[in-house]
C-alpha cells in the first residue's frame, strides 16, 4: 500500500522519456531494443485489456511492467509468450516484425517466462519437470548435470533429484527460473514473482535477476509492489485500464508518484489504526490438531491463538503452509477433534459447523471468492442468501427474494460494486468487484467475529482502501477481526498483533509496534520463536 | 495447425438455453424422417403414422396421458437429484421395486376391499422405491462411491428381484405356469376417469406432485441448498449446507417419486406384476428431465412429447410393420442432439489459432 502522496505534478510521457534516458538507452543497446512492441490491442468480450500497448526493452534491463489488478499486465506478457494473439499491433524481436504464435515459439526466439502460478508437477522431481518443460531435454543424466551447472551459475542451491512436493515455494520458484535460464534466455518474464517468497527470498532473487541483467539479458519485471520496483528495476513501464499511462525511472521517482501514475488519482492511505484497549478473548485456539485432507498440505500442530474483542489480529505466511488449513478450521468446515479446541465467545464450538458457528456471531470471507464464497451462476440476490439467510431472507423455509435483492442493492451501494444489477450472475463480475461484494456482505450481518482471508487480493487501491477502513471500523465497534494474508505491508498496516503460520505451526503474535517486517520475515521462512533469539513474545 | 476447435463463449445466451430442447427435437425429426427414408417409406406417412395417428383418437389422447405419467412422476424426483449433483441413474430399479412393494401389498390382502387399500399401496410403492435408493445414497455419503454406478446396477437387481418373484413365490397358481403374479382385485385398482380410455386416478397423480416441486425447486430453502451444492459444492461447504443430508434428500425423493409411479402402473393399465412392467420410463425419464431443462414445467412438455415418442413407436409397428427399436432410436437421438446442442449453447466451433487463452503452456 502506499503512503500518501507529495503534491508533484502530473506525469505525462514527455517528462518520463526526457532526452537523458534516450541517450541512456543508445548507449547501452546502440539504439536496437531486445523487444518492441507498437501498437499492441487486445479485446475480450466484456473489455478491451490492451489498447495500442508500446514497449520498449532493452538488452541487459531490468524493466518493470506496472499497474493495478485489472490494468492489463498479464494480457500484455501473455502476448509476448504467445499465450494469447494480439489482435493489433506488432511485435519486434532484435528489430524484426515477428508473430509470436505460441509459448514453443517464444522459447526458440530466447522469451523464459516464470508464471505467478507454477506448473510444476509435485510428484515429480527437479529434473524430470524440467525435461517436460523443455523442447528438446536430451539424456536425463546429462540433464541432472545441466541443471546443476546453470543452478549454480546463478548462485541457486538446487539438487535435481529432489521431487517438487519437498521443496518450499522459494525452491519451486528457483525450478522454474533454472528451467528458463537453461534455454538461454535473451528476455525473462517474471510475473509477481515475490507474491509467494518472504523478504529474505525475494532478495535472493533479486540479486539473481541482476546478475542476469548483467550478463545482457532482459527482464520484463511485473509487480504492482512498487519499493521492489524501486530498488530493482531502471525502467518502468506503467498500465492502467489497458493503456500505457507513463514510463519512467523508478529510482527517480517515489513510492507515492508511482501510486499516482498506476491509480491516476491521489492515493490516501487508511487512517494508521490507534491503539485500542482490547476486549475479552472472542476467539479462542488451544492445542489444535488436524491432519490435512490435502496430501501435499500441511498438518495443523499445536495451534494456539487468542483474539480478542476490538483487535485485528494478522497471520502472515508463505502460501501453503497450513493457511487453507486453519482457515477451514476456524470457519467449522473442518471440525476439530474436541469441542473445546475452539472457543467462540467463550463458547466450545470445536464440533458445531459453519452455519452454528455463523449463528453465534461469526462471519468469514473465504480465500476463493468464486465457487466458494459465491456461486458464479446464480444472481447477486441469491448469493446474498448463502451466508446471511440467518438475516430474515427465510420464512417458513421460503426465500424471500424481496429482502434479499434489497440485502444485495445495499451491499452494491455500500461498497461500490460495479454490477449490471442484483439480478445478474455473480460470475459477470469482476475480481475486485466480487471481493467487494463477499467482503459487504459479511461485513453487513455485523459479525462479532471477522475472519477474512486475503480480504483486498485482487483489488485497486481505492477498494483495497474501503475495505481495510471497514475492517478497523468494524474491529472500533467492538468486533474481533483475525485477517490471513500473504502481503506484509497489508498486515503491518491495519493489524494489532501479527502471528506467524508456518509448516502448520503458529507462532506467538506479536505486537506491531515491536516486530519488524524483517522478524516476521524470519519466522515465515521457518525459523522457530526458539530458534529466533530476541523474539518478542506476547500471551497468545 | 487449422482443425477446428470449440471455444468457450464469453456469456452463454439464456434463450439459447432454452431453444435448445427445441433443436433438438427438430433435429431428431429431421433425422428420422432420413432414416424413416433410408428404410424405404415416405417420411411423410410414416411422421403421420408416428406423431399424428396416436393422438387423433380420445383413446390415444388417454394413452398419451398414461404413459406420460410416470415419465413426469420419475423425471419430477430425478431433476431434484440432477440439479443437486446426484446423478440418480436407478429410477428404473426404484420404479420396479416400488411396483414389488405396492402390488406385493395387493397380493397380501387378496380380500382387501376397504378404500384404505390403494392409499396403502400409494404408500408402499413409495417406500420401496425410497428402500431402493436408499442404498446409492448409503454408499455415497459414507463410502463417496459413485451413485451412478450403484443406483445403475441396482436397476438389473431390482429386475431381477422381480423376476424372481413373478417366477417364484407369487406366480399364479391358475395362470397355467405363466410368470405372473395373480390379478389384483377391484379395490387395488386405480378407478378409470373417462370412460372410452384407460385413463385412471394415477394420472392426477404427478400433476398435483408438480406444484410442489416447483416450490421447493425454485422458492424453498432447501431447493436453494440443493442448487448450491449442485453448482458449486465449496460454496456449499463455506455456507454450511449440509451436502450429505442434501443427497440423502434428493435421492429418497427420486426414489418414493418412482416407487410411487412403479404402483401406478401395476395398479393402472397391467394390474398385476408380470417380469416386465416398464418399458424404460426410469431411464427415459432421465432425458425427460434434461430436455425439459430440470424445470418442472419443462418436465411436463418433455414428458408428453416422450410419451408420443412411445405411442410412435407401437404405431409405425402397427400400421408400417417397422421394429419398435424405432421408438428407442428416437430417444436417443433426442438425447444425442439435445447433448449436442447444449454443448454449442456454451461453445462455439473456431477455425485456426484464435484467442488461444485454452492453450495455455
Amino acid at each position: 500500500m502506499a503512503p500518501p502522496v507529495s503534491n508533484e505534478d502530473s506525469y505525462d510521457k514527455s517528462r518520463s522519456t526526457g532526452k537523458a534516458m534516450t541517450e541512456d538507452r543508445d548507449r547501452q543497446a546502440g539504439g536496437r531494443p531486445r523487444l518492441a512492441l507498437q501498437g499492441i490491442s487486445k479485446r475480450y468480450p466484456d473489455c478491451l485489456a490492451n489498447d495500442h500497448i508500446d514497449l520498449e526493452v532493452l538488452p541487459g534491463e531490468l524493466h518493470a511492467l506496472l499497474g493495478e489488478n485489472g490494468a492489463g499486465k498479464s494480457t500484455l506478457v501473455k502476448i509476448i509468450y504467445g499465450v494469447v494473439h494480439a489482435d493489433e499491433g506488432t511485435a519486434f524481436w532484435e528489430g524484426e516484425a515477428v508473430k509470436i504464435l505460441s509459448p514453443a515459439f517464444a522459447r526458440r526466439l530466447g522469451i523464459g517466462m516464470v508464471f505467478q502460478h507454477f506448473t510444476l508437477f509435485e510428484s515429480l522431481t527437479v529434473a524430470e519437470n524440467i525435461a517436460l518443460g523443455i523442447d528438446d531435454s536430451g539424456e536425463m543424466r546429462a540433464l541432472s548435470e545441466h541443471i546443476r551447472a546453470t543452478a549454480r551459475h546463478y548462485g541457486l542451491a538446487l539438487d535435481p533429484h529432489r521431487t517438487v512436493h519437498d521443496l518450499s515455494v522459494g525452491e519451486r520458484q528457483r525450478v522454474e527460473i533454472v528451467r528458463c535460464l537453461m534455454q538461454a534466455p535473451r528476455l525473462l518474464i517474471m510475473d509477481e514473482p515475490t507474491a509467494v517468497l518472504t523478504p529474505q527470498e525475494a532478495e535472493r532473487l533479486f540479486a539473481t535477476l541482476r546478475q542476469l541483467a548483467a550478463q545482457g539479458c532482459s527482464v520484463l519485471y511485473i509487480s504492482h509492489k512498487l519499493d521492489e520496483v524501486r530498488s530493482l528495476c531502471e525502467r518502468a513501464t506503467v498500465l492502467r485500464g489497458g493503456r500505457v499511462s507513463a514510463e519512467c525511472d523508478p529510482r527517480a521517482e517515489t513510492t507515492g508518484s508511482l501510486a499516482r501514475m498506476m491509480v491516476g488519482s491521489e492515493v490516501v492511505a487508511a487512517a494508521r489504526p490507534l491503539p485500542h484497549a482490547p476486549g475479552p478473548e472472542a476467539l479462542v485456539v488451544s492445542g489444535l490438531r488436524l491432519a490435512s485432507a490435502d496430501p501435499f498440505g500441511s498438518d495443523l500442530s499445536d495451534i494456539r491463538l487468542s483474539l480478542r474483542e476490538g483487535e485485528i489480529l494478522g497471520i502472515a505466511g508463505v502460501a501453503g503452509n497450513g493457511q487453507a488449513e486453519l482457515l477451514l478450521a476456524l470457519a467449522g468446515e473442518r471440525l476439530a477433534p474436541a469441542p473445546a479446541d475452539v472457543r467462540l465467545l467463550g463458547e466450545p464450538v470445536g464440533r458445531l459447523g459453519p452455519a452454528g458457528r455463523r449463528a453465534r456471531g461469526l462471519a468469514f470471507v473465504p480465500e476463493d471468492k468464486l465457487g466458494r464464497g459465491a456461486v458464479s451462476e446464480m444472481s447477486m440476490a441469491e448469493n446474498t442468501l448463502l451466508t446471511a439467510y440467518l438475516g430474515g431472507l427465510v420464512r417458513c423455509g421460503l426465500i424471500r427474494f424481496g429482502r434479499a435483492r434489497a440485502l444485495a442493492g445495499r451491499i452494491s451501494r455500500d461498497f461500490n460494486v460495479a454490477a449490471g444489477g442484483v439480478d445478474s450472475p455473480a460470475g459477470s463480475l469482476s475480481g475486485g468487484n466480487l471481493q467487494k461484494f463477499i467482503v459487504g456482505r459479511e461485513l453487513l450481518q455485523r459479525p462479532r467475529v471477522l475472519i477474512a482471508a486475503h480480504p483486498t487480493w485482487g483489488l485497486d487501491v481505492g477498494a483495497g482502501l474501503t475495505i481495510h477502513r471497514e475492517l478497523v471500523a468494524l474491529r472500533d465497534a467492538g468486533a474481533a477481526v483475525l485477517v490471513v494474508s500473504e502481503d506484509l505491508d497489508e498486515l503491518f498496516e491495519i493489524c494489532d498483533r501479527i502471528a506467524v503460520i508456518s509448516k502448520g505451526r503458529l507462532s506467538a503474535a506479536r505486537r506491531v509496534a515491536e516486530t519488524t517486517s524483517e522478524e516476521i520475515g524470519l519466522l515465515m521462512g521457518g525459523l522457530s520463536d526458539e530458534e529466533h533469539a530476541g523474539g518478542r513474545h506476547d500471551a497468545a | 495447425m487449422m482443425l477446428p476447435r470449440l471455444e468457450p463463449r464469453a456469456e452463454a445466451s439464456p434463450l439459447a438455453r432454452y431453444l435448445s430442447p427445441f433443436l433438438a427435437a427438430a433435429l431428431a425429426l429431421f433425422c428420422g424422417g432420413l432414416l424413416f427414408a433410408s428404410l424405404g417409406y415416405d417420411p411423410l406417412v410414416a411422421f403421420h403414422a408416428f406423431f399424428i395417428k396416436p393422438v387423433s383418437s380420445l383413446y390415444g389422447l388417454g394413452e398419451v396421458a398414461l404413459k406420460a405419467s410416470p415419465l413426469l412422476l420419475c423425471a419430477l424426483g430425478l431433476a431434484v437429484g440432477f440439479r443437486c449433483n446426484v446423478w440418480n441413474i436407478g429410477a428404473e430399479g426404484q420404479f420396479t421395486m416400488g411396483a414389488i412393494a405396492g402390488g406385493g401389498l395387493a397380493l397380501v390382502f387378496p380380500h382387501g376391499n376397504g378404500i384404505w387399500l390403494l392409499p396403502a399401496m400409494i404408500l408402499a410403492g413409495a417406500f420401496g422405491g425410497m428402500a431402493w435408493a436408499a442404498i446409492p445414497a448409503f454408499l455415497r455419503t459414507r463410502f463417496n462411491t459413485s451413485e451412478i454406478l450403484t443406483s445403475l446396477m441396482l436397476s438389473y437387481v431390482a429386475l431381477l428381484v422381480l423376476s424372481y418373484l413373478v417366477h417364484g413365490p407369487w406366480r399364479d397358481p391358475a395362470g397355467f405356469n405363466f410368470p405372473q403374479s395373480r390379478q389384483f382385485e377391484d379395490a387395488a385398482l386405480f378407478p378409470i376417469l373417462f370412460a372410452g380410455t384407460r385413463v385412471n386416478l394415477s394420472c392426477a397423480l404427478p400433476l398435483a406432485v408438480l406444484p410442489a416441486v416447483w416450490v421447493l425447486l425454485e422458492r424453498s430453502f432447501i431447493g436453494f441448498q440443493i442448487k448450491v451444492v449442485g453448482l458449486a459444492p465449496a460454496a456449499a461447504a463455506y455456507a454450511g449446507f449440509k451436502e450429505a443430508h442434501l443427497v440423502w434428500l434428493s435421492l429418497l425423493l427420486g426414489g418414493a417419486f418412482a416407487g410411487i409411479a412403479g404402483v401406478d402402473e401395476v395398479a393402472g393399465p397391467i394390474g398385476q406384476l408380470l417380469p416386465h412392467i416398464s418399458p424404460g420410463y426410469g431411464f427415459a425419464a432421465i432425458i425427460v428431465a434434461f430436455l425439459g431443462r430440470l424445470h418442472p414445467l419443462g418436465i411436463l412438455v418433455a414428458s408428453l412429447l416422450m410419451a408420443l415418442v412411445y405411442l410412435g413407436g407401437e404405431s409405425v409397428q402397427v400400421s408400417l410393420g417397422l421394429p419398435l427399436a424405432v421408438a428407442g432410436v428416437f430417444q436417443g437421438m433426442l438425447l444425442f442432439f439435445l447433448l449436442g446442442c447444449d454443448i454449442f449453447v456454451r461453445y462455439r466451433l473456431s477455425f485456426g489459432p484464435g484467442a488461444a487463452a485454452a492453450r495455455l503452456p
